[in-house]
């Protein structure tokens, strides 16, 4: 890892930081990705808005950045039925979990909530688990 | 009702909530499953960025945190509770948080990064977050009786 990976995963992460903070204060809301967008397949109501704004500056931040000259490296060399079940499996495990990377990796984490301690815990291990199942045994 | 909590505020406040956290994604170089795996890839060449970027994320949201309880406290009176309706730890929030590292292990996408993804137009994106939909509805109809 070099220096200036390090400077970026730092200020990236603070950015991620402050982004869940301005949710928190303004919107009261906490920043769990899975949570806020899954909210957004209940019936229209009030809440309804907030979570649509959100969603559209989440995937808005791409298009600018590359308008700011930036690119976005995505390497993804799986097939798409393993997509599929990837897609699937963390679709329907943040939702009985109640929660993903943002939601208890670092909003939960940030409030010291032994649930998503437990979570992020849970997640982690099983996550490495699966990698090192798919690039070292199978 | 006061201008910070107005309909419009809130949902600027929320759109560039999602807008610098898909740029703080996309500077930390979290929207790369190939970024991700290295760091869950412990036996491979491991890659540590992603505990930088949690460290960033965690630092700047408790310090940000601090002065937003001081400040609730101070406006209202009261402290305002940022606390899940949910509090003990279950056999949900086990298996649904081992169930989704599995996912997430599988491709190295988790819900933020393949959102951000999307505009890319790449196919695999949009499989994952069309199957990620599948699931949230999945998960909906299997536990309808058991909600509220």
């Amino acid at each position: 890892m070099t220096y200036s990976t390090l400077l970026s995963s730092l200020s990236g992460g603070a950015l991620i930081g402050l982004a869940a903070a301005i949710l928190q204060y303004f919107n009261y809301q906490i920043a769990g990705i899975s949570g806020v967008v899954a909210g957004l397949l209940k019936p229209w109501q009030v809440d309804s808005a907030w979570r649509l704004a959100f969603l559209i500056g989440l995937m808005i931040s791409a298009l600018l950045w590359v308008l700011m000259g930036g690119n976005i490296p995505i390497e993804l060399n799986n097939t798409y039925g393993v997509l599929a079940l990837s897609g699937l499996l963390v679709g329907y495990g943040t939702r009985l979990g109640n929660g993903c990377t943002s939601g208890h990796g670092i909003c939960g984490l940030a409030r010291l909530s032994p649930r998503s301690l437990v979570a992020t815990a849970c997640f982690m291990l099983t996550a490495g688990l699966t990698v090192y199942g798919v690039q070292h045994v199978l | 009702m006061s201008y910070k909590q107005s309909v419009a505020f809130l949902i600027f406040s929320a759109f560039l909530s999602g807008l610098v956290f898909g740029l703080g994604l996309i500077v930390a170089q979290m929207t790369n499953p190939a970024k991700v795996l290295g760091f869950l890839d412990v036996a491979g060449a491991w890659d540590p960025s992603l505990a930088f970027v949690m460290m960033g994320a965690l630092i700047t949201l408790a310090v940000l945190q601090f002065f937003i309880k001081g400040s609730c406290k101070h406006n209202s009176g009261k402290v305002v509770q940022h606390r899940s309706i949910h509090s003990k730890i279950d056999y949900k929030l086990i298996i649904g948080s081992s169930i989704f590292g599995i996912g997430w292990g599988l491709s190295g996408l988790c819900p933020g990064p393949a959102l951000v993804g999307v505009t890319s137009g790449l196919t695999g994106i949009l499989v994952f977050v069309i199957a990620m939909f599948a699931g949230f509805i999945g998960f909906n109809l299997i536990h309808q009786q058991d909600k509220l």
